[in-house]
């Protein structure tokens, strides 16, 4: 081999989000080591700050289409909406954590520093345009989660949490990974648009195919669709609660990010494969996340199987396909994002006697002791079930209002019976806040300022959403075009 | 075949080794005595056999070799190209090791490399 | 000469690889592990892809088996497992699963399907690897760096004794 070397040029401003967040995640861990080294209440702000100016970023640059590193990254409005709602998910979990880590277990740099890192990774998802950019991020995401699951070392669930989280997500990755070598051995390729446009993809070469399944149950872990869902409660229960709405929230979004991409432009010679293997996913997934909710005493348990449920719905949108079907799944995230983290966030602010309250009954007649508290996650969930005028509502009136425009009549009708059953344990929840008596040491809210103010910022975005959806469902819609070009 | 010579050199050393066990059950004289049959004859009885818990920090020191391991990986062919890369590729590893230096130094300041 | 190292390499892989599952003794099944890295360390070398090989020795046959072989000994030291195995079925259902799988990758390759990347296969020398991922996979290359510092940080998090 020789020959000259021809440099890359090097296109740092597609990278710009990321770079501020992991940037301040490397400043995190320096601040770190410097004095004052017993309290790390400072970190936490840090790391706030770091992800509040990559959104300021983020919002700066909307309507720019940049690439760099020969189409690895790019930062279209596409990536540039998952940055935003990543970005939101990221700043309200840290500041949920900056009272509740430190009660529970004890702050340290290493926590937020990992925060910032698995946001990195999430912003990268939304942005990768080649296969091994969408490994490596996702790698990057899930390897700071699943430490971050295991963050209370001396309680066993949080261990068990990490390590199932690990092990499943390990296999999860390596499904992924087979996917991958399958697609580049079918088409020469790892990058997106160049994998659409081989030839591989219009014969319809059988590893191709192959490609799809493997990506599809690599994704389907990460997203938690039914087959593969089984780490999700004990994970959700397990870890601490701020991590919990990560997982939730940010990391669902990442992975979803990734998919839609990959699956509009990679594979879009499959979309009729791929389109009815989701029909079948979609409908498993929300009807057994809805069924296994049912049961459920443990309230993070059951915002496990409920979120399992909704992941089934944001199928719906993307089989539904086209700019509306892809554009609704866009504001479900959002609307789930806010909502989500509104709820666990609820769940991590309120303690019973020192320990963290977790059972349904414990709640009974929070009502009456913190009305406050109570409404807001009555709110929450009331966004959950779909009740007008909240974003939960708006949400799925676009996403089942997208199936049925798009000739999925019967999916759009499961969907709604699915949101009528899941109504039940939502609602189960606010009988106990509101209509059963006090128990004597129930669960009480602890004050926190960061914690009442990222709640409050929740509580914004789900009814702001919910009352004047237009312009969002606009952005969303903008934000899918650059994938149908 | 350019790789023969490594191919024989494993060949040579499978040989060795497989002589060095097989030759002695040959001829080697056979006397089992108490001392041999410890499991280290370094002039100390054993207290216990080893069972039971192991402290977590053999496998931490196991895990940070494989981190510095497979950053070694990288550096290899960066050092094969290194003057065709010229200053670029010195940057482009500078940034890679910065970033693991940050690592470095935070288990290290954390005493994450002490024994005790 | 070619196919005939193939054939004995690949005959010691599986032998190893069917070692490592039969064995109870894990430690047996760890050495079987490393005979067979090492092989398939060599089946990369005939592909002309040495920088793999390399890897494959240096990273797996190497770093990691250490941490297994640490793992085994800090778990279960020189213990056998025995004892009827609690899920049974859950494994057996592996059986008709690989089935299917073996079925579908012989009918992929008898088919014609075979991997094909565009433009043939790309070198595997180390030079020509360093060229490519210092040059169109700069990104990803870089990417790892910060993927290694989460991992230090995370092992420091999880492994330090106090919280």
């Amino acid at each position: 081999m020789t020959g000259e070397i021809v440099v890359p040029v090097v296109g740092l401003s597609a990278l710009l989000p990321a770079l501020v967040v992991v940037g301040a995640g490397g400043l995190v861990l320096l601040l770190d080591l410097l004095p004052p080294r017993a309290s790390k209440a400072h970190l936490g702000t840090v790391a706030l700050a770091g992800l509040v100016a990559a959104l300021l970023v983020t919002v700066s640059r909307w309507g720019t289409d940049d690439r760099a590193f020969r189409d690895m990254v790019l930062l279209d409005n596409y990536a540039l909406f998952f940055d935003v709602v990543i970005c939101y998910a990221a700043a309200l979990v840290v500041m949920l954590s900056m009272d509740y880590v430190g009660r529970e277990g004890g702050e340290s740099g290493e926590y937020y520093a990992l925060v910032l890192f698995s946001t990195t990774g999430m912003l990268l998802l939304a942005s990768a345009g080649d296969l091994i950019v969408v490994f490596l991020a996702l790698e990057l995401m899930s390897l700071s989660l699943y430490v971050l699951a295991g963050f209370f070392k001396t309680r066993l669930v949080s261990g068990e949490a990490s390590m199932k989280y690990f092990l499943l997500g390990a296999f999860a990755s390596s499904f992924l990974l087979y996917g991958i070598a399958m697609l580049y051995g079918a088409t020469g390729s790892t990058n997106l648009d160049r994998i659409a446009g081989s030839p591989a993809a219009r014969d319809g070469d059988p590893l191709y195919l192959v490609g799809l399944a493997l990506l599809l149950v690599g994704f389907g872990f990460k997203i938690s669709t039914v087959p593969f869902h089984m780490w999700a409660p004990d994970v959700y229960e397990g870890a601490p609660t701020s991590v919990t709405a990560l997982i939730a929230t940010g990391s669902k979004a990442a992975a979803f990010a990734a998919l839609i991409r990959v699956l509009v432009v990679a594979l879009r010679g499959l979309q009729p494969d791929w389109t009815a293997l989701l029909w079948s996913l979609a409908v498993v997934t929300m009807t057994l996340g809805n069924l296994a909710a049912l049961a459920q005493s443990n309230l993070k348990r059951m915002l496990a199987y409920s979120s399992i449920a909704h992941v089934g719905y944001m199928l719906v949108g993307l089989v539904a396909g086209g700019a509306s079907g892809a554009g609704a799944v866009l504001f479900y995230l959002l609307a789930y994002t806010f909502t989500t983290i509104g709820a666990f966030g609820v769940l991590a602010l309120c303690q019973r006697a020192g320990e963290e309250a977790v059972e349904v009954s414990e709640y009974a007649g929070l009502a009456r002791r913190n009305p406050v508290l109570a409404a807001t996650l009555a709110l929450f969930l009331l966004s959950l079930i779909g009740i007008p005028p909240l974003a939960g509502f708006v949400a799925k009136f676009y996403l089942f209002g997208a199936a049925v425009r798009g000739g999925h009549v019967w999916l759009a009708v499961i969907a709604v019976l699915n949101s009528a059953v899941a109504a039940y344990y939502y609602l189960r929840v606010l009988v106990y806040m509101y209509m059963r008596e006090p128990e004597a040491g129930g669960a009480g809210y602890v004050p926190s300022f960061a914690g009442g103010l990222a709640l409050a910022i929740a509580l914004i975005g789900v009814v702001a959403l919910g009352v004047m959806p237009a312009p969002f469902a606009d952005l969303a819609q903008g934000a899918v075009t650059p994938l149908l070009r | 075949m350019e790789h023969v010579t490594i191919l024989m050199a494993f060949a040579f050393a499978a040989v060795v080794a497989g002589a060095m066990l097989v030759v002695p059950s040959l001829i080697a004289p056979r006397r089992l005595t108490p001392v041999k049959a410890q499991p280290f004859e370094s002039g100390k009885d054993p207290i216990e056999i080893t069972q039971g818990r192991l402290a977590v920090k053999f496998s931490t020191v196991a895990i940070f070799f494989i981190l510095i391991d497979i950053e070694l990986l990288f550096i290899w062919p960066w050092a094969m190209l290194y003057r065709k890369l010229g200053w670029f590729g010195f940057a482009e590893m500078l940034v890679f090791l910065g970033i693991l230096m940050l690592g470095f130094l935070y288990i290290w300041q954390k005493g994450g490399l002490e024994w005790e | 000469m070619a196919t005939a190292a193939f054939v004995l390499i690949a005959a010691v892989a599986v032998g190893s690889a069917l070692g490592l599952v039969v064995r109870r003794n894990p430690i047996h099944g760890a050495l079987f592990l490393v005979v067979n890295l090492g092989s398939i360390a060599a089946l990369f070398l005939t592909l002309g892809a040495e920088f793999l090989a390399a890897a494959q020795v240096i990273v797996y046959a190497g770093a990691i088996m250490v941490l297994f072989v640490f793992a085994i000994m800090v778990l279960i030291p020189g213990r056998e497992e025995t004892g009827p195995d609690p899920q049974r079925p859950t494994r057996l259902l592996a059986l008709p699963v690989g089935a299917v799988l073996l079925v579908l990758l012989v009918a992929l390759v008898a088919g014609g399907g075979a991997p094909r990347a565009a433009g043939g296969p790309p070198a595997g020398g180390v030079e020509a690897v360093g060229r490519l991922l210092f040059t169109d996979y700069l990104f990803p290359f870089e990417l790892t760096s910060v993927l290694l510092l989460a991992a230090m940080v995370g092992v420091l998090l999880l492994a330090r004794r106090r919280a």
